[in-house]
Formats: structure tokens, C-alpha cells, sequence
């Protein structure tokens, strides 16, 4: 049932510190609406005051510099896409980019949009967890940033504050050459919400993994960085003795469940060979 | 509370409207200014047949809040710069039932405001967020490239 329009108002905040008072106020942030939207026009949005914030200029920006990357906030995923540095350092984010609904939806959803809505099925949230990425709030009583790796701790739980808009992600850049991977498995190629959203990177010096990092979508209640595996890998020489331990543990860290769009035994296949196919492309 | 003035640029005529703040932008088109060609298909941004350009970009205007619209340049299904490719969807017979196609013509602009000659590919990727039960995409495909090769 659609909501009923007298009950909610939306004001597009003037600059950043009209929407940090509103914030304190209790209103909630929108940006391009993708997500919120939907949930107006089937009558399940909980909240009645919304702010407009994907106008401001703080939140815009994509800013390149020796040693960071930075995107605003309200950067929409089309404009990700079109960035030149982000297509040759970021490659992983810009194909998430290209995943997250058609060329419309691209148009108006935000990266941060994305970050806070929170899915545990979003497509850019493992990209930003293998490029190990800083959030940075703000708030009326300052700033401060937040590790990625360490934002989400619950479904749809984060660390930020309801006061507390995000401003900016970081990324750092990478050292050295990495291999990057990245596959989404859905049921249609465009448009579609992950079964499976599988990424990584990683470093190989002759046949050893110097460093890496594995993140999923769509297999735990939270977008999952896969720790245990990183560890076991980190240092080791690639084998496929190696790669047959790594599947055993990585069905172990990962928490799939059954739902409208696959089962959790299909999930934990498909995880197994994806991270077959990235460290058997390593080897 | 909730009433808000907008100013709108919609197919190059200026509108000033009162309008709630969180009237859907499709909404706004079709009851305010009464430009029905723009269509309302799932109202959840899946399927594309509500879609305008704004601001130069294709949108989904079942998502916008009239709000946050304020200001904008739009252009709908009724817009006189579009006659070229509505000729190709209809010489080729890429509408059928006729839902999708408004939303189609406005993604297939977009696309080739961006890229005059698109590959198929880009075709389909540039249609992806635009869902027809009809005709199995192959005529609206067809479509979109007799425009690309009366390109220069």
C-alpha cells in the first residue's frame, strides 16, 4: 500500500551544516532515493522527515592524490564508471558499479547510499572491502573515520550514529601490481540481485602470496570480508593442495542462508569455486 | 506541512508547481502537468517505464521526490527532439502493447545523446533497466541501431 503523501516531508539541505542540524533533529538522509524510494512508494519507508543531501558539493567530489583516492559520498555509480583513475586503480568498483541496477538506476544511486542501506547482497561492498577502504563521517560535533573492514557489525547494524552522515570513502592506493577478480553470479546478467558477489585481490611473488583479501555479498547477514581464509593464504605457496584447504575454510567463514533468490548450498559451491577459479588463475 | 513550490523545465516550458514534497516526479508529469506518455510499470525502479532524462541523465522518475526535482530540465516521451527514433521503433515494429516504449524511446536518447554509434552490447546495456514482456527485445534492439546508422 502506497504511503500516504501528507505524512512525510522532504527539505534539500542548502549546505552540509543545514543537514547536520536536521540530522540532530532527527530527520534521516536521502540521496539518490534508489533504495528509499522504494520502500515510500510500497508504504514501508519508518521514516517521515527526510533531508536531501545528494545536491551538496562535500558530497560530490572525486578527489585524486598521491596517496588517496577520495569519493564523495552522493558520487553516483555512473560517474564511478566514467572516472578514468577509478577504471585503472579500481577496476573491481567499477565493474559493482555496472552490477547495481540499469544505466537509470546508475544515474542516481550513490556509493554511500549503498554503504549505509546496509544489504548484505549490495555488489559494491565487497569491492570496497578488498580495497580496505575508510568511511568518513560528520556530525555537528565533528568528524571521524571508520574503517570499512569494520562498519557493519550486525544485518543492517553499522557503527555510525543516526547524527552522523557520511561524507566521504577513502581509498588508499595499492603499493604494488595486484590481481583483481570479481564475479557476480545472479539470475540475469543486468539488473539482478547477487546470489553470489565474489572479490579479491592479491599479490604473488613466484608462486607466493604476498597479501590478500576475499570479500563476499549475498553469503552472511553482513557484506564479509573472509579473514580466516586471508590469514591461511597470506605467505603460502600456491598449490592445489593449498586451494583444497582454502575451499574447506572458506565454507566455514562464510553464512549462507536459504532465500527467494538461491540456497545456502548452492552459495557455499559456488563461493568454493570462485575462490578456485581467482587462486587458480594465480597459480 | 508537506507542500512544497517546485520549478520544473519539462520538454523546454517553464512550470511552477505546489506540489507535496514527496509526490513521485511521475506523478507530478502525469496528474499536474498531464503528460500521461510517461508510464508507471512496477514503481520500484526494476523496470524502466517510467523513465525520463533529467538534467541530461535517464532516470527512473518513480524514485525522484518532486523535491528533489526542483529546478531540473526534463524531458518526457513528449518531447519534439525524439521523432527520429520513435519513427525507427515504429518502422521496425519495436513497440507492441506499448508500456515499455515511452520508457524505451528515453533510454535509447540517452544512450545515443552519449554514444551515436553504440555496439549492440552497449545497446543492451544501455537498455538493461528497461523491462519488455512483448517483444523479446530483438525489434527495440533493431530499433536503436537504424537510428545509430543514420549517424554520422
Amino acid at each position: 500500500m502506497r504511503s500516504h503523501l501528507a505524512d512525510f516531508d522532504l527539505v534539500v539541505a542548502a549546505d552540509l551544516p543545514e543537514a547536520l542540524r536536521l540530522l540532530v533533529a532527527g530527520w534521516r538522509p536521502i540521496a539518490g532515493g534508489t533504495d528509499l524510494m522504494v520502500l515510500f512508494n510500497a508504504g514501508r519507508l519508518p521514516y517521515r522527515k527526510l533531508v536531501g543531501v545528494a545536491k551538496l558539493p562535500e558530497l560530490n567530489a572525486i578527489t585524486v592524490s598521491s596517496d588517496m583516492v577520495t569519493l564523495g559520498a552522493a558520487v553516483t555509480y555512473s560517474a564511478i564508471q566514467r572516472h578514468s583513475v577509478m577504471q585503472s586503480e579500481f577496476p573491481l568498483l567499477c565493474q559493482a558499479a555496472s552490477w547495481t541496477g540499469g544505466a537509470a538506476n546508475q544515474n542516481r544511486g550513490t556509493l554511500g547510499g549503498n554503504i549505509v542501506n546496509a544489504s548484505p547482497a549490495a555488489d559494491s561492498p565487497p569491492a570496497l572491502l578488498v580495497y580496505d577502504v575508510e568511511l568518513e563521517f560528520i556530525s555537528t560535533s565533528g568528524s571521524r573515520r571508520i574503517s570499512y573492514g569494520e562498519f557493519h557489525t550486525g544485518y543492517k547494524l553499522m557503527q555510525s550514529r543516526p547524527e552522523e552522515l557520511l561524507v566521504k570513502i577513502h581509498l588508499p592506493p595499492h603499493r604494488r601490481k595486484l590481481n583483481q577478480y570479481a564475479r557476480k553470479v545472479g539470475a540475469r546478467k543486468a539488473q539482478a540481485i547477487s546470489k553470489v558477489c565474489f572479490n579479491a585481490v592479491a599479490e604473488v611473488e613466484s608462486s607466493v602470496i604476498k597479501h590478500i583479501r576475499v570479500a563476499l555479498g549475498s553469503v552472511a547477514p553482513i557484506p564479509l570480508r573472509c579473514r580466516k581464509v586471508e590469514a591461511a593464504l597470506a605467505g603460502q605457496t600456491l598449490s592445489s593442495t593449498l586451494i583444497a584447504h582454502a575451499r574447506d575454510l572458506i565454507a566455514q567463514e562464510i553464512q549462507p542462508i536459504d532465500d527467494i533468490r538461491s540456497t545456502a548450498r548452492y552459495r557455499t559451491a559456488v563461493t568454493q569455486n570462485l575462490l578456485s577459479e581467482f587462486l587458480g588463475q594465480l597459480l | 506541512m508537506a507542500n512544497t513550490p517546485i520549478s520544473l523545465t519539462v520538454n523546454c516550458a517553464a512550470h511552477t508547481l505546489i506540489v507535496p514534497a514527496m509526490k513521485r516526479l511521475l506523478d507530478v508529469l502525469r496528474e499536474d502537468l498531464r503528460l500521461t506518455g510517461t508510464k508507471e510499470g512496477c514503481g520500484e525502479g526494476e523496470c524502466g517505464a517510467c523513465s525520463v532524462i533529467l538534467d541530461g541523465e535517464l532516470v527512473n522518475s518513480c524514485l525522484i521526490p518532486a523535491k528533489q526535482a526542483d529546478g531540473a530540465r526534463i524531458v518526457t516521451i513528449e518531447s519534439s527532439g525524439l521523432g527520429v527514433i520513435q519513427r525507427a521503433f515504429a518502422e521496425t515494429g519495436a513497440a507492441q502493447c506499448g508500456i515499455c516504449t515511452p520508457g524505451m524511446v528515453m533510454a535509447a536518447s540517452a544512450l545515443l545523446a552519449r554514444n551515436a554509434k553504440p555496439s549492440l552490447e552497449q545497446i543492451r546495456e544501455g537498455l538493461a533497466g528497461n523491462i519488455c514482456r512483448c517483444t523479446g527485445y530483438q525489434k527495440i534492439f533493431d530499433a536503436v541501431e537504424t537510428v545509430s546508422r543514420q549517424n554520422p
